[in-house]
């Protein structure tokens, strides 16, 4: 996350959030946010939310990407008006709550993983179980949101039909594991590291088989 | 309707028939069910509908493809245009079940005059790998590329290029590449790309797949979307990093990057059966594919 811009450009941020509002066209839009994005300015997350709303995919990408490098503060953003939204809008929030690992969202991520229609959306939440800002946690709550986070890793790792998740699930679950190494949390590990070879063995999918296989070889 | 949106539609239906499974809205189908619906010609839509769920859920009994085949001669079933939409749903099927004693039926429809008939029956029989389908393949190509024109009022050329090439590709052997070769001069951009990857894989020469590459980096999504998962198929390690780099959807970005993943991972179990997964070639694929999740 880099802030060293923050409030050093006023006139830009204006600027670009002008032409996000004045954008006639899908591409213009495009443009304007990734102009818009790239400023990486906490002034511009209102801006970024509300293109999550409008249907334009392409635009809704660049704004993910802005919301992530945003961080902290788009996180908690999207977390005051997340039950507000639509399916769609909400699909974008979750990806951009995945991206950014705040643990404040760490519930609606786990549910995400396990639960939501979208694979493209599930596929984004079990990879960013791997990569939660466990910093933020005291000790005794980042305890009990890692258990939770690999209880829901192992499940989708084995259970998910789509190859995609089940391989974002193990990449997930290569992040947790050097985390609970970090912090010493060893009883994740040996679990973790038999539902990666129970994948190596089983999975019928052989792009899954060898990124479990390459994730136990960095987890040991 | 192209190559692509073909199967953009039909991954559309897949995930309306998943949205429908999940939220328990509309009644499924048994394979009993979905049998008889295809065996009655009261209702269309229910035949239709059945067609394309066998297919789906590749029901491998004789009743189900009894009546794929019954439904591959059909002549009720015509759109305003005089296309057979039914014999298309049941050609896509028999590809999807796999059971190889319908290849004969398939290359006759090679002949039918619903483009899109042909379109299907052509993908079908790459996906049996269909060896005898290589003669009638080629007799479609016979009036060489000076009669791959568009076909007046119709968004198509007169044959289904694209699929008979891929399929060309697939089944084809060196004797094919004078046939082939002029195609990759042929404007419409989707025959080109069809005529380099049939190529590619005939010969293996990696200057046919850099055409795919190059397509990569072009205006239209839709070419980019099609290049991707070629790339994909044929399984073009060199093409990694324009794949991971290439303005599209992740999804279909790591599909293609999954395809390059699997070939090499065969490759190595080729030349040694108990080769690891992990090497640095299918570390390298496997980093980028981490980088678009």
């Amino acid at each position: 996350m880099t802030h060293t811009k923050t409030f050093s450009q006023p006139q830009l941020l204006r600027d670009r959030l002008e032409a996000v509002e004045s954008a006639d066209s899908a591409q213009a839009m495009l443009d304007a946010v990734e102009a818009l994005a790239e400023l990486k300015d906490e002034g511009a997350v209102d801006m970024l939310i509300r293109v999550l709303g409008y249907n334009n995919p392409g635009a809704a990408v660049a704004a993910v990407d802005g919301l992530i490098q945003i961080g902290t503060p788009a996180a908690s953003a999207l977390l005051n008006q997340i039950d507000g939204y639509n399916y769609g809008a909400r699909a974008w929030a979750l990806r951009v709550l995945s991206g950014i690992g705040d643990p404040r969202g760490l519930d609606l991520i786990l549910e995400t993983a396990a639960e939501d229609f979208s694979l493209s959306v599930r596929r984004a939440a079990a990879r960013g179980l791997g990569k939660i800002q466990w910093e933020k946690l005291s000790d005794r709550d980042r305890d009990l949101a890692q258990t939770r986070s690999c209880t829901t890793l192992l499940k989708v790792v084995s259970e998910d039909v789509e190859w995609v998740v089940r391989y974002a699930a193990v990449v997930g679950l290569q992040g947790l594991a050097i985390a609970a190494i970090e912090y010493g949390k060893k009883d994740l590990i040996e679990p973790i590291l038999s539902g990666l070879k129970n994948r190596v063995d089983l999975d019928e999918v052989s792009t899954v088989q060898a990124r479990a296989q390459w994730a136990i070889e960095h987890i040991e | 309707m192209s190559e692509s949106s073909e199967q953009q539609s039909a991954q559309q239906s897949m995930q309306q028939q998943s949205i429908q499974q999940e939220s328990g809205g509309a009644p499924q189908l048994t394979v009993e069910q979905a049998i008889a619906n295809l065996q009655q010609t009261e209702d269309q839509g229910d035949r239709y509908y059945a067609a394309w769920w066998i297919g789906r859920f590749q029901v491998r009994e004789p009743a189900a493809i009894e009546a794929l085949l019954v439904a591959l001669q059909d002549k009720q079933n015509r759109d305003t245009d005089g296309g057979f939409p039914l014999r298309r749903n049941a050609a896509r099927a028999l590809g999807k079940v796999g059971d190889e004693t319908v290849i004969p039926a398939l290359i006759e429809s090679l002949n039918c005059s619903d483009y899109y008939v042909r379109e299907a029956a052509a993908q079908s029989l790459q996906a049996l790998k269909a060896e005898e389908a290589g003669g009638p393949l080629v007799e479609l190509l016979s009036g060489g590329v000076e009669s791959a024109l568009p076909v007046e009022g119709k968004p198509h050329l007169t044959q289904p290029y694209n699929a008979i090439l891929e399929a060309l590709g697939e089944l084809g052997t060196s004797a094919l590449i004078p046939t082939i070769t002029p195609f990759l001069q042929h404007e419409v951009p989707q025959v080109k790309n069809g005529a380099a990857r049939a190529m590619y894989q005939i010969t293996g020469e990696g200057r046919y797949a850099d055409i795919l590459i190059e397509t990569l980096s072009c205006d239209d999504l839709q070419l980019r979307r099609s290049a991707l998962l070629d790339l994909g198929e044929v399984g073009y390690l060199p093409a990694a990093e324009a794949i991971a780099n290439t303005l599209a959807e992740n999804s279909i970005k790591l599909i293609s990057l999954k395809g390059l993943l699997e070939t090499q991972i065969s490759e190595q179990q080729n030349e040694e059966p108990k080769a690891t997964l992990v090497s640095n070639k299918t570390r390298k694929v496997m980093s980028l594919m981490d980088s678009l999740l």
